[in-house]
């Protein structure tokens, strides 16, 4: 028993989330399968890596932007956003696929970089600074655009549905993302500052890193991956959508998927793996609940219960493991106090 | 607390009433009375029908409920957390009252005893899942969002049920009629006027202080002897009781809808914060949080009288809102770099208090 419990505090948080995942499956398919239907079919599992993309990619960003200590919740109007652009400007004709999608890559970027520029220039709180953009694009879009528009041609469209075995393109596309931004949080300076920024902006501006650059460079990759989602609802919808983004309350869900996924809000602590967990929990209890006809009304109040569940099962022991940070006065404080 | 002085008095206290009045204008805190006083007078410029007593008095009643709700948001902000649950704690009282209350008078008093302690208990349960399980409050409330709102949909169909007795709604959309000068005092703005009171007492007492400590720096503030805990969990019951209130009173000129509250939550943060309370707590007053919500109706009417489009009216307010911010952000940094500006300065500015989470000018 202690050697279960030991082994229990040795398991990281990621572990515990991956955990969680595989008990999430487990129960899922013992459910799927009491109402005589199979959870590990081809389709049940590309429908589940589908519904896992979209969202995936947004909590991609969030946690590069949470783990800097700030937060973005102007992802759902990006996701609205790119979807509108990417579909009026393709209009049908497949030439426009190439403009389309740098075009809604390129404004992403924009916003991204003005939401980091406010909140590392301007020091102004995150939450506050995406909150107002999110506010300024929804207006733009409630202005320019009444209802669904535009037109994606079939030969992006395929990109939604074309499958690799039982794997979706857009899955691989997203894991390819998710990849490519562990590489650079692991093996690259600004993916090392981002965690430095996040732990203790002060800390890290007195040890010499310029605090702007992870913040900013978070924001734009956070967008651009957002933009990245909204494009992958036009290949699947192939319309544009100004309501897209809020009807996926991908801003919340995300959040709830990177803290799930045992990222620290506060920033500076947490990684992509878990994440991408924490987003496959949710598609993995959607899916059971569509298969179960769970009323759609009470979904989400088992969503919020198992958000709080998992939450709370390990963030008691990701704080106690802390370290004590002032154990003893060292030498410095010392010296610190008589300087005063 | 003995009232014995061994230290020279502070600089802040060492001068005038004038120059502390300054002094507290120059800080967010108060620069928002001035960014009211500035809307308010853009407003009536813009449309001289707004500076009517009796004009102006209902438009403070409209405002009443989101000036509650920021009040109760502002005690879960200041002790460093978010109450994201706002919205759907408004529509579950909504609905309640919709169902519970019907269209029978004599269930109007347990209507209120009963909506009062499910706002109390939802409270108690963001409380303790965030001080207790530690669950941060962004996921905790959020997660109570998403799981009354579905609860709500679910009982009520998603759709508008019953209809309280006009005496319930009353409480909301009635006045005292016949009044000099202003012509009506609308119930709604009473109710404001006592909450007002009550919450500056309250944070003049030994709770309103702790919980600014708790906010400020709960592990010191946990070393000091305050229960963080049961601290932390009050400011969450505060505010459900403030969302009950304000859901009380949007019965009465909103009808019941389980949509009636959606998006409080986020008004109520962003009033609170151009109130110039900290995100992250330790700072700010709570007058100036329900002067953030004035400002921010403020805002919405001066764009309606300036007759811009309506559908452009979320990017105006989303461009204050960042441009308030960033001027109240640099207005805390001026404040702490004149405190480590060299002593060679004869006359010391009173600085507005500044408790620093930061370690930056040690």
């Amino acid at each position: 028993m202690s050697a279960l419990a030991d082994r229990f505090s040795r398991l990281t948080s990621t572990g515990l989330v991956l955990a969680v995942l595989v008990l999430a499956i487990v129960l899922g398919a013992i459910l799927t399968a009491t109402e005589g239907r199979n959870f590990f079919s081809v389709g049940n599992v590309s429908a589940i890596l589908v519904a896992t993309s979209v969202l995936g990619f947004v909590a991609i960003g969030q946690t590069l932007v949470i783990l800097t200590g700030s937060i973005d919740l102007s992802v759902s109007y990006v996701v609205s956003l790119t979807t509108v652009l990417a579909a009026s400007t393709m209009d049908g004709d497949p030439g426009n696929v190439v403009p389309a999608v740098l075009l809604a890559l390129g404004v992403a970027a924009a916003i991204g970089f003005v939401n980091g520029a406010v909140v590392s220039f301007l020091h102004v709180h995150g939450f506050i600074a995406t909150l107002g953009m999110g506010l300024i694009i929804s207006g733009y879009l409630a202005v320019n655009y009444a209802g669904p528009t535009g037109d994606a041609p079939r030969s992006f469209a395929v990109v939604g549905a074309t499958r690799i075995g039982p794997v979706p393109l857009p899955a691989l596309i997203m894991l390819a993302c998710a990849l490519a931004m562990i590489l650079m949080l692991r093996r690259t300076r600004v993916g090392h500052h981002v965690y430095a920024v996040g732990g203790n902006p002060q800390v890290a501006r007195l040890s010499g890193v310029r605090t702007s650059v992870p913040v900013i460079t978070a924001h734009v990759l956070c967008s651009m991956l957002t933009a990245l989602a909204g494009l992958l609802l036009v290949a699947r919808t192939q319309v544009g959508n100004p309501t897209a983004g809020a009807q996926g309350q991908y801003d919340l869900m995300s959040i709830a998927a990177v803290v799930l996924g045992g990222t620290l809000l506060a920033g500076g602590k947490g990684n992509i793996t878990g994440t991408l967990a924490g987003v496959a929990i949710f598609a993995v209890m959607d899916n059971v609940m569509a298969a179960l006809q769970t009323d759609p009304f009470l979904r989400d109040t088992i969503r919020g219960a198992v958000i709080v569940a998992a939450v709370a099962v390990y963030a008691r022991r990701e704080i106690d493991r802390r370290p004590a940070r002032f154990e003893r006065p060292g030498v410095l404080d010392a010296a610190l106090q008589e300087a005063k | 607390m003995t009232d014995t002085r061994t230290t020279a008095p502070l600089p802040y206290s060492a001068h005038g009433p004038l120059a502390r009045v300054l002094a507290v204008l120059a800080t967010p805190g108060g620069a928002v009375l001035l960014l009211a006083i500035a809307l308010l007078v853009a407003t009536i410029a813009a449309n001289p029908n707004f500076g009517d007593p009796g004009v102006l008095i209902r438009f403070l009643g409209r405002t009443a409920p989101i000036a509650i709700v920021a009040l109760g948001q502002y005690y879960v902000i200041v002790s460093g957390e978010f109450d994201l649950s706002m919205g759907a704690v408004i529509a579950a009282q909504v609905v309640i009252a919709g169902n519970f209350i019907g269209e029978d008078e004599s269930r109007i008093l347990p209507g209120l005893v009963l909506m009062l302690l499910l706002g109390a208990g939802i409270g108690v349960v963001n409380g303790l899942v965030t001080t207790l399980l530690q669950v941060p409050s962004f996921i905790t409330t959020l997660a109570m969002m998403l799981a009354l709102g579905g609860l709500v949909d679910y009982l009520s169909g998603g759709a508008a049920t019953g209809n309280p007795p006009d005496k319930f709604r009353e409480i909301g959309r009635g006045a005292i009629e016949d009044v000099p000068v202003v012509d009506v005092i609308p119930y709604q703005l009473i109710i404001l006027a006592v909450l007002c009171v009550a919450a500056a007492w309250l944070m003049r007492r030994s709770f309103g202080r702790t919980l600014v400590a708790v906010g400020d720096n709960p592990d010191a503030a946990g070393v000091s002897g305050a229960r963080v805990w049961w601290v932390k969990t009050q400011a969450f019951v505060l505010s459900s009781l403030a969302s009950t209130v304000a859901g009380i009173l949007l019965v009465g000129y909103a009808g019941v809808h389980p949509s009636v509250g959606q998006g409080y939550e986020f008004m109520a943060i962003t009033a609170v914060v151009l109130g110039g309370v900290v995100l992250g707590g330790g700072r700010g007053w709570v007058l100036s949080a329900v002067a953030g919500a004035f400002a921010l109706e403020l805002l919405f009417t001066l764009l309606t009288a300036l007759e811009i489009e309506s559908t452009w009216r979320d990017s105006v307010q989303g461009l204050i809102i960042i441009a308030a911010l960033a001027v109240s952000a640099r207005a805390w940094t001026l404040g702490r770099g004149r405190r480590t500006s060299p002593p060679t300065r004869t006359t010391p500015q009173p600085t507005a208090p500044t408790p620093g989470t930061n370690t930056g000018d040690n």
